[in-house]
């Protein structure tokens, strides 16, 4: 069955505090000038009808009104 | 007058919602998820909890639900809803109340009483509309994703049609909700959804009784 990756996140504008918190993290461990840290969340899944995917994204996988995705298919399926 | 409380695998709080159900006068009786007949009831109540574990988003499965298939029917119909926390999530998630809750600002678990402030509605919502309208209320909150947030438009659209049900006093926002919004009404003005627990606060042993004033909004909204 054909494979995909759902790459979620955050939309533009809308504070991430998880993106905040690992960005603040970062000097400690000693990586300097890392800025605009955003954290979002990727699925992967196998779909007998790719087509759907859209749908399938903006019905559960996303909450269209927070978040932006991206679906990619994945080669070698 | 019959109340149904939504139960789904994980909600926590029916229990402390069906016992302020009933301290209206009214009897209380649980909805299983997977009922998709509320069979006759009056209001509905969509408790607080973690339910189906919360996977994905908060709410995100719940609204899948056939009881919430049944609840968006009896809403769309004129029915009241009261979705508390969890439950305020999921009727977001469904689409029956504006906006998203996010992750709380200070990625901390709040739990605490918070003051708030109600407002009345400014457009004609006849006698579907609840009638709490500038009181202080004293309730206690307890959530991790409780961040109101809508586009500026639409928190521009739903101040200006009344929506805006509860703000949290000044200077008492848990969560970095935007314009201090704690809970807000369809435009209908027949779902209401807030995040602090008015079912926490039925009994002055635990410090307020002020949420039996919401749960009585409700009441009256009956249709």
């Amino acid at each position: 069955m054909p494979k995909a990756r759902v790459l979620i996140r955050p939309k533009e504008g809308i504070l991430d505090p998880q993106g905040k918190a690992v960005e603040r993290a970062l000097p400690a461990l000693g990586f300097e000038g890392i800025e605009h840290v955003r954290v979002g969340r990727m699925v992967e899944l196998e779909a007998e009808d790719p087509a759907r995917l859209t749908e399938l994204c903006e019905k559960l996988l996303a909450n269209p009104l927070i978040e932006d995705f991206e679906i990619e298919s994945i080669d070698g399926a | 007058m019959l109340w149904g409380v939504v139960q789904f695998p994980g909600s926590c709080d029916e229990r402390d919602a069906l016992h302020a159900c009933e301290l209206t006068g009214g009897e209380a009786r649980l909805i299983w998820h997977e009922e998709r007949d509320l069979d006759g009831v009056d209001a509905v109540v969509v408790p607080g909890g973690f339910s189906y574990g919360d996977y994905l988003r908060a709410g995100a499965i719940a609204r899948f639900s056939p009881a919430m298939e049944a609840v968006a029917e009896f809403a769309a119909g004129g029915g009241p809803v009261l979705g508390i926390c969890n439950g305020f999530q999921v009727l977001c998630e469904a689409d029956l109340l504006p906006g998203a809750l996010l992750l709380n600002e200070s990625m901390r678990f709040v739990c605490r009483q918070v003051e708030l402030q109600s407002e009345g509605l400014s457009t004609p919502g006849g006698a579907q509309s609840f009638t709490l309208a500038g009181e202080m209320l004293s309730i206690p909150a307890k959530h991790g994703e409780g961040r109101y947030w809508a586009p500026e438009e639409m928190l521009d659209a739903i101040e200006a049609n009344g929506q805006v049900a509860f703000r949290y006093a000044p200077g008492q926002n848990p969560n970095g909700s935007a314009r201090d919004i704690a809970g807000v009404r369809n435009e209908a003005g027949n779902v209401l959804g807030l995040m602090p627990h008015p079912e926490h606060a039925v009994d002055a042993m635990t410090g307020s009784t002020d949420g039996l004033r919401v749960f009585d909004a409700v009441a009256g909204a009956r249709v």
